[in-house]
C-alpha cells in the first residue's frame, strides 16, 4: 500500500482540487492541515524546502502543487 | 476539425462552454486550471443569486453546472500557441499546447490574467519562500506571524483584510499617496488595529535567508526596513494574451474586441479579463463569455 500524504490548508483551493482528485480515484491519504499545526507545517517545510500548499508525499516523493501529472506517474493512475 | 476551442475555464470560458454545450457546437475546452482568478478570490458578495459566497464555493459551483454536459475538458493542460492559416490558405486554426494540437475552425480566448510581479531583488528567489501572490492560498501558513501586502486597490484591501483575521500584524505598502479602492474596504482596513498603512512606500528589496525575513522599503524616500516573513503582492494583474500575438492588443497586452467579441481576426473570439472590456468582474466575465458563444454559433453558420 503507497502511503499518501497532503499537507494543505483548508482554504486554498489547489489543496481542495488536488484532495478531491484523490478521493475521486479511490486513493487513501492522510490530510496534514498545517494552519492548524505549526509542527506539521515546519516538517512541510522541512520536507518541501519552501511553503507553498499544497504538498503531497507520496511514497517519500515530494511534489509541490497540484500536479496531476506527476501524481498520476507516481500512483500509476 | 472541430468547430471550436475555448480557451480557459474562469468564468468566462466556461459560461461559454455551457453555452457552447446547449448549441451543440462541436468543441473542446482546454485549460491550464478550473475556475481562474475567481477560484483564488476570497468572498464574493457581488455575483447575482448569492448574497454570499467565497471565491472557492462559486468555482466549485461553476464546475458543477460545467459538469452537467458531456464536454471535452482538456484540465491542466497550457495553451502554448495559436498557430493560423491565414485567409486563402485553407483557413482555420491550430490551438496548440505541450500535449497536443487542435484543428479548428475557431477560437474563444478566455484566458484571464495572471498577477503582476513587483520585479524587485529577491521577489524571485522567495517566490514560496514567504512571497506570494495568493492571500487565500497562502494565508494560513503565517498564523500569528507578521506580513506585509503590497498594493493599495481592492485586491490589497482584501489581502490584508483576510490577514488580519490570521496574522499578528499587516503592515500595507502602497506606493501611492492615498489608499485606493472601495471605500467601504478601505475603512474596514483603517479601523483595524492589525493594520500599519504605509503610503507612499516603494518596494526596494525582499530579503531573507531560506525564507523571507525582511521587505526593504523606501517611505518618502527614506529607506526602512519591516520584519516581516509573509509578503503577499497585489499589484493588479496582466492578461494571458501572448498566445494570441496575431490578433490586435492595446498598450496593456489585452486583446481588442468589439461588442460582439470578435477580435481583429475572423474566427478568433475573445471574452472575460484578457479583453479590452472594461470592468474585470466575475459576473462581467460571465456574460461576455455567454456573449461570445453565441457570436461564434452565428459565425459558424454563416460560415458552413
Amino acid at each position: 500500500m503507497v502511503r499518501v500524504k497532503v499537507y494543505s490548508t483548508p482554504t486554498c483551493p489547489y489543496c481542495i482540487r488536488a484532495k478531491k482528485y484523490l478521493s475521486d480515484k479511490g486513493v487513501d491519504f492522510e490530510n496534514i492541515d498545517v494552519s492548524a499545526d505549526e509542527e506539521a507545517l515546519k516538517q512541510m517545510v522541512d520536507v518541501s524546502g519552501q511553503m507553498g500548499v499544497p504538498v503531497l508525499v507520496i511514497d517519500g516523493e515530494v511534489i509541490v502543487g497540484f500536479d496531476q501529472a506527476r501524481i498520476d506517474q507516481k500512483l500509476g493512475l | 476539425m472541430l468547430d471550436l476551442v475555448i480557451i480557459g475555464a474562469g468564468p468566462a470560458g466556461i459560461t461559454a462552454a455551457i453555452y457552447a454545450a446547449r448549441k451543440k457546437i462541436d468543441f473542446v475546452l482546454v485549460s491550464e486550471d478550473l475556475g481562474g482568478q475567481t477560484a483564488l478570490s476570497a468572498d464574493v458578495e457581488n455575483y447575482t443569486g448569492y448574497q454570499f459566497i467565497t471565491g472557492p464555493d462559486l468555482a466549485a459551483k461553476f464546475e458543477e453546472h460545467l459538469r452537467q454536459f458531456a464536454i471535452t475538458f482538456y484540465n491542466g493542460e497550457a495553451v502554448t500557441r495559436i498557430a493560423w492559416q491565414a485567409e486563402g490558405a485553407g483557413g482555420g486554426f491550430a490551438v496548440e499546447s505541450a500535449k497536443a494540437s487542435y484543428a479548428c475552425r475557431s477560437v474563444l480566448i478566455a484566458s484571464g490574467r495572471r498577477p503582476r510581479w513587483l520585479g524587485v531583488p529577491g521577489e524571485e528567489k522567495f517566490r514560496n519562500k514567504g512571497v506570494s501572490y495568493c492571500a487565500t492560498c497562502d494565508g494560513p501558513l503565517f498564523s500569528k506571524k507578521t506580513v506585509a501586502v503590497i498594493g493599495g486597490g481592492n485586491s490589497a484591501l482584501d489581502a490584508a483584510l483576510q490577514m488580519v483575521n490570521i496574522a499578528e500584524k499587516v503592515y500595507l505598502v502602497d506606493i501611492n499617496a492615498a489608499l485606493g479602492g472601495d471605500e467601504i474596504m478601505r475603512r474596514k482596513v483603517q479601523v483595524s488595529p492589525r493594520v500599519e498603512v504605509l503610503n507612499n512606500a516603494k518596494t526596494v528589496e525582499i530579503a531573507g535567508d531560506r525564507f523571507v525575513t525582511s521587505l526593504k522599503v523606501e517611505v518618502s524616500g527614506k529607506p526602512r526596513e519591516l520584519a516581516v516573513s509573509g509578503i503577499f503582492v497585489e499589484i493588479g494583474s496582466i492578461p494571458n494574451s501572448e498566445i494570441a500575438d496575431f490578433v490586435d492588443r492595446n498598450d496593456a497586452g489585452e486583446i481588442v474586441v468589439d461588442c460582439l467579441n470578435r477580435t481583429s481576426v475572423r474566427g478568433v473570439f475573445a471574452a472575460g479579463d484578457v479583453t479590452t472590456v472594461p470592468e474585470k468582474q466575475i459576473i462581467v466575465a460571465a456574460g461576455e463569455g455567454a456573449k461570445a458563444v453565441l457570436g461564434v454559433s452565428r459565425y459558424l453558420m454563416q460560415e458552413k
